[in-house]
């Protein structure tokens, strides 16, 4: 096992002790906590599909995110009014089940991100980063304006969605749902990254030229790559929603994107456990930070700065060297 | 958005509503024109993103209310807001921007959010959470009456014409003065305005002082009819890539093209669209879906463009 | 005689006021080694370009394996089997040796790759790929990190994954710049018998592997063809010698 791989079930490993150790302690907040981590590490490993495996620079990964979100506040509001969503071709009168919530939240996610991608991939570079970016703004606004489904002050949902067989309402075992998803989404991450088109993918990332000449389509492989991406930080969000039981446009905002991009960045972009890593940190340094001082984003802001002008690696190229693994 | 509907409706469609509104959108456009050519100017001589722009307008607007605030004058008030973005935006080129000049845009997206944060927390620290407020002098208040019986704020109608005449002097610099042939030099390539004895690091400094004044007038102007807040400007920045990305990056011409586009677009389709639909179905569910569609108007309008051009109206090969 | 397995017909490409291709017309026989050759800026890299599908000509056509792919990309053409080395190395430079000779294996496979299948355990990928790695003498190197490959390595390397391709026609470009004199001279052996299995366009600056190894030579100047012959035929022809070799036949 290397270096990387042991770092890397130590970090589970440590997400797992920490809230069964809160809640041996009865301490509720801090399960909840962990919970956030994990989700919001989630939002991160689907936005490093596209950022560390495709190069693709992506600063609209709040919209799957968003989407997600709504897909939840939509199918939960319907069940909880008794206001069926639509009456053709089937009665459906929305859903309180968490597995079919996900579902619609990746679909929904994902197509999104057909849309999305296949306008944006047309282009690349600094152009990239500026329709991503509008494209989840338009959203945003969208989300807004959209009365039906609390505009601008959001949606809340009285109870937490359910499963199969999980008491939802207990943290230590929304935590488990949410660690599960996150530990499975990883193992599919680690496997995309083995498979062919991880290769080609990564490949199309250092030389567009090459893959092209091998006869692969650098354009059909970043679209795939995006629309993967877009629908894990779909589930994510549907997953974020259900925690806050509540859903607003912020989950929307261009900050939110940068958020998920900062998750990656502090682990270490093209790491698989890095999003883990940078999701833990930053919620670890807004509790911090945040006792201490209201503006501790200031702290964000130049720990950030400092990182991207001189530790490049991020945390766990800090801890395990430069080098990104390859076997 | 930054639309405020200014008129009271009389006659529904009426062509005096027409000519506000589209007065109203080329006000709305000119101000993007100062936000996106600094920003256009940056992508083209440096390659370089800077989502930290709309600091930028931000710190140009806090400087015009504080001097308006201790002196009363609103001259001195637009020539702080000038003065503090452009030496707010020289500081940060001269200790953060210029070490990402050659980094890629994943590193320069990070440290420029980074700067986000820096400076919205830094103002509200310096300034509170609350809403400054900056008025308009008395001599630019009230309406005036336009050739056609069209009445319609002053002061708007000095945003134009302060826009159009700093966005005039921008072509003229960049067209007819050796500042301007060295910008264009430095568009075409590097290598040969540093062979050409040009001292490259205080022309990009200069270049982004220039944008960041610009985005601070844009700023300070805007405040007096807004509130001046933190995180004011980020809504801008957005519809400001929104220009870059119909104009064309580099392209002085394209942001002007592209924030009028906008402008008029943002600004007709927000007062037009909810009408339309009310032509179509009942008022109420007329206005809900008329307003959401019209804030996407820009954004389709983006997508077509994107459809079409790749690289924008103006804009070179993407 | 058979058709040619690449003709290009009338092609014409310009940049402004420079015409980089003037009305070019060449083509590449079965078995042969067809050799470019010009001097700097004659336009061999935009001839080069159009032919695989990166550059769109203004006029002309292209024709590969008698169909005309003019209106098609380097994707479409590569598939039909253009295989091509560059100039400068266009490799995966993150990657080892083996996963950029793997990448040409996978495309060659077509659009069937899994999602789930760790690609380099994939047997018939690594058979491929160890076979071209083994033809161009790299095999020893195939777990190092490309960008730590001398140039010559990556010309290698270049040649080694468009042979995973199993192409029809190879395009090459500069395969022996930096190679040094014995790598040079061994490239030129393996291009020699490379022939049989595919034709080559070769664009080559060294003179003693281009006279040595083509069948034909097209000598390139100012974005025209100026003259197509065998090698004796070039070596005499007095327009090529006052174009191009003159400043040589002066010493």
């Amino acid at each position: 096992m290397g270096r990387e791989k042991l770092f890397n079930a130590a970090v589970l490993l440590v997400m797992l002790a920490v809230p069964l150790l809160a809640w041996q302690m009865d301490e509720p907040f801090i399960i909840t906590l962990a919970t956030k981590v994990a989700i919001l590490a989630l939002a991160g490993v689907g936005l490093n599909i596209a950022l560390g495996l495709g190069g693709l620079v992506s600063l609209g990964h709040a919209a799957f995110f968003g989407i997600g979100g709504y897909a939840m506040g939509i199918l939960a509001s319907h069940a909880q009014n008794y206001e069926p969503l639509f009456a053709w071709p089937f009665l459906f009168e929305g859903s309180n089940q968490m597995p079919l919530i996900w579902l619609v939240a990746v679909l929904a996610s994902a197509a999104a991100a057909l849309v999305i991608g296949a306008l944006s991939l047309r282009t690349s570079g600094v152009y990239f980063i500026m329709i991503t970016l509008a494209f989840g703004q338009m959203l945003y606004y969208f989300a807004i304006s959209w009365s039906a489904y609390g505009g601008e002050d959001g949606l809340s949902i009285w109870v937490r969605n359910e499963m199969p067989g999980v008491n939802t309402l207990d943290p230590i075992q929304f935590f488990a749902v949410a660690f599960v998803l996150l530990s499975l989404t990883l193992w599919f991450a680690a496997r995309l990254a083995k498979s062919g088109f991880g290769l080609a993918l990564s490949a199309a990332r250092q030389s567009e030229e090459r893959v092209e000449t091998v006869g692969l389509a650098p354009f059909k492989l970043r679209l795939m790559a995006f629309v993967i991406s877009g629908a894990i930080t779909g589930l994510a969000g549907a997953l974020f929603a259900d925690l806050n039981r509540f859903v607003s446009p912020t989950m929307l905002s261009w900050h939110t994107s940068g958020e998920i991009m900062i998750f990656v960045i502090l682990g270490g972009v093209g790491r698989l456990y890095g999003p883990v890593v940078g999701a833990a940190v930053y919620i670890l340094l807004e509790h911090l930070l945040g006792g201490i001082s209201e503006y501790w984003q200031i702290f964000l802001g130049l720990l950030l700065l400092g990182m991207v002008l001189f530790a490049r690696g991020g945390l766990i190229g800090a801890l395990l060297g430069r080098e990104v693994a390859h076997d | 958005m930054m639309i405020v509907a200014l008129t009271k409706e009389r006659t529904p469609m009426s062509l005096i509503l027409i000519l506000e509104q589209v007065l109203n959108g080329l006000q709305f456009g000119v101000m993007l024109f100062l936000m996106a050519a600094g920003l256009t100017l940056v992508f083209g001589v440096m390659g370089l993103i800077n989502l930290a722009h709309g600091a930028l307008y931000m710190v140009g607007a806090f400087a015009a209310a504080a001097v308006a605030g201790w002196t009363g004058s609103f001259v001195l008030a637009l020539m702080a807001s000038l003065a503090a973005a452009a030496a707010a935006g020289a500081l940060v080129e001269v200790t953060v921007i210029r070490r990402l000049y050659d980094r890629d845009h994943l590193d320069q997206v990070l440290a420029t959010f980074a700067l986000i944060l820096i400076f919205s927390e830094g103002t509200r620290w310096l300034f509170g959470s609350f809403p400054l407020f900056l008025d308009v002098p008395s001599y630019l208040s009230g309406p005036v009456m336009l050739p056609g019986g069209i009445q319609y704020p002053l002061y708007r109608l000095a945003i134009i014409v302060i826009g159009l005449v700093v966005g005039a002097g921008l072509f003229w610099l960049i067209a007819r003065t050796r500042i301007g042939v060295q910008i264009r030099a430095g568009e075409a390539d590097r290598e040969m305005i540093a062979a050409l004895g040009v001292d490259i690091s205080k022309l990009y400094t200069l270049v982004f002082a220039l944008g960041a004044a610009l985005a601070g007038l844009a700023g300070a102007l805007v405040g007096a009819i807004q509130s001046v807040q933190v995180g004011m400007g980020e809504p801008v920045l957005i519809l400001a890539f929104v220009v870059i990305v119909i104009g064309g990056i580099g392209s002085i011409k394209g942001a002007l093209v592209g924030a009028l586009l906008v402008g008029l677009t943002d600004t007709l389709g927000g007062v037009f669209l909810p009408r339309l639909f009310a032509l179509l179905m009942e008022p109420a569910s007329a206005a809900s879906l008329g307003a959401s569609l019209a804030s996407m108007l820009i954004y389709i309008l983006m997508a077509a463009v994107l459809l079409v051009r790749p690289s924008g109206l103006f804009g070179g090969s993407a | 005689m058979t058709d040619p397995v690449l003709k290009v017909e009338n092609l014409s490409k310009s940049f402004g006021a420079l015409k980089a291709s003037d009305d070019i017309s060449l083509d590449l026989r079965p078995g042969e080694i067809h050799a470019l050759i010009g001097p700097n800026g004659a336009g061999k890299s935009t001839l080069i370009k159009q032919i695989a599908g990166g550059l769109r000509p203004d006029a002309g056509r292209v024709e590969v394996l008698g169909q005309d792919v003019t209106a098609l990309d380097t994707v479409a053409r590569a598939r039909m089997g253009l295989g091509r080395t560059f100039q400068i190395s266009s490799l995966a430079m993150e990657f080892s040796v083996l996963q950029n000779v793997v990448l040409g294996a996978l495309g060659a496979r077509g659009r069937a790759y899994g999602l789930f299948q760790n690609v380099m355990k994939d047997k018939a990928l690594l058979a491929t790929a160890q076979e071209a790695l083994k033809r161009v003498g790299l095999q020893e190197a195939a777990q190092q990190r490309t960008s730590d490959l001398s140039h010559g390595q990556r010309r290698q390397l270049e040649v080694a994954v468009a042979l995973t391709l199993k192409p029809r026609l190879f395009l090459m470009d500069e395969p022996m710049a930096g190679l040094g004199a014995s790598g040079s001279k061994d490239l030129t052996g393996f291009l020699d018998t490379l022939r049989h299995e595919a034709p080559i366009l070769l664009v080559e600056h060294d003179m003693d592997a281009v006279f040595a190894l083509a069948d034909r030579i097209s000598v390139l100047v100012y974005g025209a063809v100026i003259a197509t012959g065998t090698a004796d035929e070039i070596r005499n022809n007095l327009e090529v010698r006052r174009a191009y070799l003159g400043e040589e036949d002066l010493v």
